[in-house]
C-alpha cells in the first residue's frame, strides 16, 4: 500500500523523488485556507505520509489547538495510519492544546509562560529520542490563528515561538508544519504577523474554492508554491503547482482540470 | 453559529425554536442573552404546533414517504416510549409561533438564565457553561441526557464583552473545548457587523456549524419576480459550513440557501432555494439579478 503511484500533491512537494534525506527535512510549510474551503486534509495528508513506513526515522510532534487525539485519530486511521500505535512507538508524540491558557505578564519574566515552556518540551521530546531520529523530527500545528488566541492576542509571542521552532529546522534539520486562516489575516489593513510568518516559509499550500463555488466532484483547488524545489536530477529551482481536488473519507484525489473522468 | 442581520432579528427564530425543541424534550438550557432580565424571553418561546391542525398533519404524512433515513427513526422511538405519549418527549420541529410554550416547561430548575449585559469579562457566562455542562459529561458509551447552551447576541454593543475581542474568542475557544467532552451543544448568534473584518472571520473559523440570517425587503418588485411564494418569505438563511468532526470530509449540500417563511403566520417553513440554471456560454446565472446573495464574496454566479 505504502509503494503507491505519486499523487499531484506529492510530486509538487517533491515527495516521491527521494525517501533519505526526507525532502520536507529543515523545511517550512505553511498550510493557508478559508472558511469556504478548508485545508485540514492536507495536513492530514503530511501527517499521514511523515509517519509512512518508508521513512522509519521521521517523528511527528503535533500541537493540538484545533481537536482532541479522537478526532484525528479516527481520520487518520481511515487513512491507513494508527496513531495510538505510532505514539506507543514513540513515533507521534500529541500536545493536547485545548485548554493552553493564555500567559500573563508575570509569567513571561519568570520564563514560565505558556509558549516558553511548551518550546522547552518539544526541544526535550526531540532531545530524548534515539540518534537516527533527533534530525527527522517533524513539529505540526493545527492551527495558528488558535495559538493567537491562546496568547490573548499577542502575535509578538506566537511569532517568538514560531521563530525559535525555526531554529530547530535549521540546528536539527527539523520540519514545521503549519496550517493557517488566510481570511483572518487578509483583510487586516497591516498584516505584519502573517508577513513575518510567510518570510520563514519554503513551501507555500493554499486551498481555495472554485470560481464556481462547491460541487460534489470537485470540492476546491490547491496551489503549491515550492522555494527551493529539489527536482529528480538534484538542481533547485522553484516550482509552483495548481489543482483540484476530491476528499473522501479514505484518500484524496488530485487532478488537473478537466482531466477527471 | 448564527449570524445576525442588523435589519430583522429573524436569528430570533432560530433561538427559540432550538431552545423549545429541548424544552420539550426535558433537555435541560442555559440561556445567555444581553437582556438585563432574560428569563422574560421565555414566555415568548413558542409551543409544539397542535395535532388538531389536520392539515399540516396530512401533509406530514406524505412528506414522511420521502423522510430521509435519519428522519425516520422516529417511529422507533414512539414504538419504545409508549408510557410517555403525554409527556411530549417525542422529537418535534414544528412549532406554533402564536402559541406560547406552557410554563411548566421553563419553570423548573431545568433553565437556567445569564444576563451578560453588565458582565465586566466573560468569566461569568464561562463559569456558568462550565457548571452547567458538568451535568452531562460525554462518557463512552450511553448518555441519558443532553444539554442545550443559547447565546444570544454576543459581543452586543450594551455588553461590556462588546469591546473584549480577545476574551471572547479564547471564551469560544474555552467553550468548544468543554463542548467536546460533554453530550451537550451550543449556538451562539452574534452581529457580524459590530465585529471588524479580521475578527469576523475568526469568529466564523471557529464555528463548526456557521449560519447567517438575512432579512428579505418588503415590496422589492424584482424580487417579487424572481422569488415564487415571496410575499410570504420574511428572510434568507444561508448555510455557511457543516461540522466535520472526526472526518475530513466535506459535506456538500443540495442547497444552502432557503428561504424562511411564515405559514399563517403561525409555522416557520424553510424552503430551498435553487439557483437558476448556468449559461454555458457566458457562465452567468440568468438568476443573478435577485441580489439574494448569502455569500460573503459577491459575483455573477452569486444567488
Amino acid at each position: 500500500m505504502e509503494n503507491r503511484a505519486l499523487n499531484l500533491l506529492d510530486e509538487a512537494l517533491g515527495l516521491g523523488y527521494q525517501t533519505d534525506p526526507w525532502p520536507l527535512r529543515g523545511r517550512v510549510v505553511l498550510i493557508e485556507d478559508c472558511v469556504e474551503t478548508s485545508g485540514c486534509f492536507v495536513l492530514y495528508q503530511l501527517l499521514k505520509r511523515t509517519l509512512s513506513s518508508q521513512s522509519p526515522n521521521n517523528t511527528v510532534i503535533f500541537l493540538a489547538f484545533s481537536h482532541p487525539l479522537s478526532h484525528y485519530d479516527r481520520i487518520l486511521r481511515k487513512l491507513g495510519c494508527n496513531l495510538v500505535a505510532q505514539r506507543e512507538n514513540g513515533r507521534f508524540f500529541f500536545f493536547d492544546m485545548l485548554k493552553l491558557l493564555c500567559p500573563d505578564e508575570k509569567e513571561e519574566r519568570n520564563g514560565k509562560g505558556g509558549f516558553i515552556s511548551l518550546y522547552w518540551k518539544i526541544q526535550n521530546t526531540i532531545r530524548a529520542l534515539p540518534e537516527n531520529n533527533k534530525n527527522h523530527a517533524t513539529i505540526m500545528i493545527d492551527d495558528m490563528s488558535l495559538m493567537e488566541v491562546a496568547a490573548h492576542g499577542s502575535s509578538d509571542h506566537v511569532l517568538d515561538f514560531m521563530h525559535y521552532c525555526h531554529t530547530l529546522t535549521s540546528e536539527l534539520g527539523c520540519s514545521l508544519i503549519t496550517l493557517n486562516h488566510e481570511d483572518i489575516y487578509t483583510s487586516m489593513e497591516r498584516p505584519a504577523f502573517m508577513l513575518q510568518i510567510k518570510y520563514l516559509v519554503d513551501v507555500l499550500i493554499k486551498t481555495e474554492p472554485l470560481a464556481t463555488g462547491l460541487a460534489a466532484d470537485v470540492h476546491g483547488q490547491l496551489t503549491v508554491l515550492n522555494w527551493g524545489f529539489c527536482n529528480v536530477k538534484g538542481s533547485s529551482n522553484n516550482k509552483i503547482s495548481n489543482f483540484h481536488f476530491k476528499v473522501k473519507e479514505n484518500s484524496v484525489e488530485y487532478f488537473y482540470p478537466g482531466t477527471r473522468t | 453559529m448564527i449570524m445576525e442581520d442588523a435589519e430583522a432579528p429573524h436569528h430570533m427564530l432560530l433561538l427559540r425554536n432550538f431552545m423549545s425543541q429541548g424544552l420539550v424534550q426535558n433537555q435541560p438550557l442555559l440561556y445567555a442573552s444581553p437582556a438585563k432580565d432574560p428569563r422574560g424571553f421565555l414566555g415568548t418561546l413558542p409551543c409544539p404546533s397542535s395535532s388538531k391542525d389536520e392539515k399540516s398533519r396530512n401533509h406530514d404524512t406524505e412528506q414522511e414517504k420521502g423522510l430521509r433515513i435519519a428522519w425516520q427513526y422516529k417511529k422507533y422511538f414512539s414504538e419504545n416510549i409508549d408510557d410517555h405519549k403525554d409527556s411530549k418527549q417525542e422529537f418535534c420541529n414544528d412549532f406554533d409561533l402564536r402559541k406560547p410554550l406552557e410554563r411548566h416547561f421553563y419553570s423548573g430548575q431545568r433553565v437556567d438564565c445569564v444576563s451578560i449585559k453588565d458582565s465586566p469579562n466573560p468569566a461569568t457566562l464561562h463559569d456558568r457553561c462550565a457548571t452547567f455542562l458538568a451535568q452531562f459529561p460525554r462518557n463512552d458509551g450511553s448518555f441519558s441526557c443532553m444539554g442545550r447552551i443559547a447565546i444570544q447576541s454576543l459581543c452586543a454593543p450594551q455588553c461590556e464583552l462588546s469591546n473584549m475581542d480577545w476574551d471572547i474568542l479564547s471564551f469560544i475557544r474555552s467553550l468548544k473545548s468543554m463542548l467536546r467532552s460533554a453530550n451537550a451543544v451550543a449556538i451562539i448568534t452574534f452581529p457580524p457587523s459590530l465585529l471588524s473584518p479580521s475578527f469576523c472571520k475568526r469568529w466564523q473559523h471557529m464555528a463548526d456549524v456557521l449560519l447567517s440570517v438575512k432579512a428579505i425587503p418588503d415590496e422589492d418588485k424584482e424580487l417579487g419576480k424572481l422569488l415564487t411564494g415571496y410575499q410570504d418569505m420574511v428572510g434568507f438563511l444561508n448555510v455557511h459550513k457543516i461540522a466535520r468532526i472526526n472526518t475530513q470530509v466535506p459535506m456538500i449540500l443540495e442547497a444552502t440557501t432557503f428561504s424562511i417563511k411564515l405559514q399563517k403566520r403561525r409555522f416557520i417553513v424553510l424552503e430551498c432555494l435553487n439557483q437558476a440554471p448556468i449559461d454555458g456560454s457566458s457562465g452567468t446565472s440568468y438568476g443573478t439579478s435577485g441580489g439574494c446573495s448569502g455569500s460573503s464574496k459577491s459575483g455573477a454566479l452569486d444567488f
